[in-house]
């Protein structure tokens, strides 16, 4: 080119001087590349042509080598040397922006523009309305969630947080991430008012829910608790009757023992029978494998008694024993090993109905 | 010699009869459920009427292959991990060694150079050079060291700026952030407690207060969730207990409520996992909910329990081999999570892992293995704490046991920028070195 530079007229080196310029910045030169047809994804301007990208040190050998687009390796080549240079300004801020839509899971890029956000005293409502359009994106991501969260703390502004997750939570009912930013508004900011009602309709549109379930507990405990006897009727009440709707939902029998096991489940006068009332129409191994865990509970509360009814707990043990089997053999035989392995430590706990435990031979230990 | 080929579980008579119950209310669980379930039958009839005499195969040669060619090459679709490069180090050669596929020195040695330039300056490793340490790329990258198992790799770790590292993502209540300015849930817990006793800088003090932490997220269910008050989850269960057991604290969690939990989480006509109740099998669940059936096992048993099986673990061994043998394998290469997903390195460790815990019950002294199918099937023994073969674990602990635990230069909670005052870094080394 330089050999015949000096024989092209004015107008002509000039162009080709601007042609060379894009050129080394990469960009698709107008004159010669329509908009988009040739490189699409290449997008520098000449903003940018003061900073010397810095190449990925992969190494010579490379391992688990990525085959970045090239628009790929652009923006991140330019996002190293902002990084080394430590630079805070706008169009720094405008990269971390390109460098998530590339990879939303770059920690490194979220960390770097939360620090760009308070060194440019960025507006943080702006930023609001991005991290919400990026989820609603990429929902399953937990850069993206815990960007939200800071910036919601710093704005000290939850008052957009119940209904944006709602809507998170109302296309992916059980997202984790959605689920454990709620938690976090809802402790953080005391907004327990109205969070029984929100699960009561989640439970409503779909009772096999096991999130809601939680989140359910998770109210509960955190407000009126469990020890109030009319807050755990009401509980079991409920239980009881989603099982009566759909009688094989796991999550409603896990929430009736959940909710119950810590005070013992022979504690609540009369659920055995309701119970044992539900067996003969709504069975299920569920229900099956509470009831043994509510015969387990009565050995536990019989032994501890000083005058032992032999024949009761033998009773007990036995019918505890049968549900095992019954669990084992038949109703739940994917977990036979399991309900065999309780079935034995049953046995070997309350068996021969002898109280003096260490003459029992099986309580050797086996070393 | 190859075995006579046992029954498959998943045609036995009443299998159909295992099928999701919806009692006539259709919601979105049930619907996705028995969309799955019919799928997963599908399958299964189509490989009941190809093979005559079921003997499933694990597609080793494929397998081989597919993680050969991802341990130098990975298409642009490998994007979205590029922040986690050692991860894919480590999910590669974890499916290598499970494979007992042998690692050419040469390569050992490349994935050496690219994982000390992942290390971060001040500590830790990152998910590719030159960005930030962060504890889940600092647990992978150390698994991957340790895989290799060579002098190099040992050396590559910094030992004292990793305990720098580890101090400056604890937080006063005993929880760990992932990386500086990040996220807590219990998964670093067990990277940090993983990479810290793995490397001997475990410290009493580095770990105070996580036990309790780690306990608060057992919830109503019985399993752990991420962090205190969310939903039961097969992941966050599987590295609260690993972590615990790992502090010698795994008798402190309510054992009967997790195994109850856990076992609960295989689903009855699948075979594979769960890892929320009334959610879906994946195959990644494969390890980390059949993989505390080990860590169970050895807790109940410290704690007196004599009943225990002698030959198995408390889940059907059989049913989760025929599901990940069955429905998660892609013929080309590589494993998945369920039929129509697509293969990734993710899915291939963890079924391979899942499939190695269901072959193999006991330790070294009893050993007693199920392999479902020929006996080329058969994969190594992977430990149940760290999910790399036990041989490795125990070279690793031998050879950094001998190295002092290091001082620790930083004060717990600062990003690493603080500077402590000379006297308060003199009575935290006089802590450590109790």
């Amino acid at each position: 080119m330089q050999s015949v530079h000096h024989m092209l007229s004015k107008s002509v080196r000039r162009e080709a001087a601007v042609s060379l310029f894009f050129l080394r910045l990469h960009i698709p030169d107008p004159q010669i590349h329509p908009y988009n047809i040739m490189s699409p994804t290449v997008f520098y301007r000449k903003e940018w042509a003061d900073l010397e990208p810095v190449p990925q040190d992969d190494g010579p050998n490379p391992v688990v080598k990525i085959a970045y687009s090239e628009k790929f390796s652009d923006v991140y080549d330019y996002f190293r040397a902002l990084l080394k240079n430590d630079e805070k300004t706008e169009r720094a801020f405008a990269l971390t922006a390109d460098a998530i839509d590339l990879n939303a899971a770059n920690y490194t890029v979220w960390h770097y523009r939360r620090v760009l956000l308070q060194a440019l005293s960025k507006d943080l409502k702006e930023e609001m309305k991005y991290i919400t359009n990026i989820i609603e994106e990429q929902p399953k991501n937990y850069q993206v969630w815990h960007h939200r969260r800071m910036v919601v703390e710093w704005l000290n502004d939850p008052s957009e947080e119940l209904q944006f997750i709602a809507d998170i939570l109302s296309q992916d009912a059980k997202n984790y991430h959605a689920w454990q930013h709620r938690q976090w508004v809802i402790q953080e900011y005391k907004l327990w008012d109205n969070e029984l009602e929100f699960v009561e309709n989640l439970l409503e549109e779909d009772v096999r829910n096991n999130s809601a379930w939680n989140q359910r507990h998770f109210v509960i405990s955190h407000t009126t608790g469990f020890s109030d006897p009319a807050v755990v009727e009401r509980e079991i009440q409920y239980c009881l009757n989603q099982i009566r709707k759909a009688p094989h939902n796991e999550s409603a029998w896990n929430y009736l023992k959940g909710m119950l096991q810590d005070r013992g489940l022979s504690s609540q006068p009369g659920l055995l029978e309701r119970v044992l009332e539900l067996k003969e129409t709504h069975c299920s191994p569920y229900l099956l494998a509470f009831l043994f865990d509510c015969y387990e509970d009565a050995l536990e509360n019989i032994a501890q008694k000083e005058k032992v009814e032999e024949e009761e707990q033998k009773e007990t043990l036995r019918k505890a024993l049968e549900i095992c089997q019954l669990l084992a053999q038949e109703k739940d035989t994917i977990r036979k090993e399991y309900w065999e392995f309780l079935g034995r430590s049953l046995r070997n706990k309350y068996g021969n109905g002898t109280l003096s435990d260490e003459l029992h031979p099986t309580n050797v230990l086996v070393i | 010699m190859d075995n006579m080929p046992n029954p498959l579980w998943c045609f036995r008579e009443q299998q159909s009869a295992e099928m999701f119950l919806d009692d006539g209310v259709e919601t979105v669980t049930s619907v996705e459920q028995k969309k799955v379930e019919k799928s997963i039958q599908e399958v299964m009839s189509v490989y009941k009427q190809i093979h005559s005499l079921p003997q499933p195969t694990l597609l080793r040669e494929q397998h081989y292959q597919y993680l050969k060619k991802g341990l130098r090459h990975l298409s642009d679709a490998y994007e979205c991990l590029d922040a986690s490069r050692p991860w894919l180090c480590f999910w590669i050669l974890h499916s290598l060694e499970l494979l007992q596929e042998p690692i050419p020195a040469a390569v050992a040695s490349d994935v050496c150079q690219f994982l000390a330039r992942c290390q971060s300056p001040t500590g830790g490793f990152a998910g590719g050079p030159g960005q930030h340490a962060h504890l889940a790329p600092t647990y992978a990258a150390v698994n991957a060291l340790c895989i290799i198992g060579t002098d190099e790799a040992y050396n590559v770790i910094d030992r004292e700026k990793l305990l720098d590292f580890l101090w400056s993502v604890k937080q006063p209540d005993g929880s760990f952030v992932m990386h500086v300015g990040g996220e807590v849930d219990v998964r670093s817990a067990y990277c940090a407690a993983s990479v810290a006793s793995l490397t001997n800088i475990l410290t009493p003090k580095l770990f105070e207060n996580t036990t309790n932490w780690i306990l608060s997220c057992q919830n109503w269910e019985g399993g752990l969730s991420g962090v205190p008050g969310l939903e039961a989850h097969g992941g966050y269960t599987f590295c609260g207990t690993a972590a615990l057991v790992i502090l010698g604290k795994e008798h402190m969690l309510d054992l009967k409520a997790l195994l109850r939990w856990v076992v609960s989480r295989q689903m009855r006509f699948e075979g594979g996992f769960q890892g929320r109740c009334n959610k879906l099998v994946d195959g990644c669940y494969s390890f980390w909910q059949a993989g505390l059936l080990p860590l169970l096992h050895r807790a109940l048993y410290k704690e007196g329990e004599s009943e225990l099986s002698q030959q198995r673990w408390m889940f059907e061994q059989q049913a989760l081999q025929e599901y990940i043998l069955l429905c998660c394998q892609n013929p080309t290469g590589g494993l998945l999570d369920k039929p129509g997903k697509s293969r990734d390195f993710y899915h291939t460790c963890y079924c391979l892992s899942g499939l190695s815990i269901a072959q193999h019950f006991g330790n070294m002294d009893n050993h007693y293995e199920v392999i479902l199918g020929k006996e080329e099937n058969r994969l190594a023994p992977t430990h149940p704490v760290y999910n790399i073969c036990p041989e490795k674990v125990a070279q690793a602990l031998q050879h950094f046991l001998r190295m002092p635990v290091p001082e620790v230069s930083r004060q717990p909670g600062g990003s690493g920028e603080d500077r402590p005052s000379d006297a308060a870094a003199a009575s935290s080394s006089a802590d450590l070195q109790s």
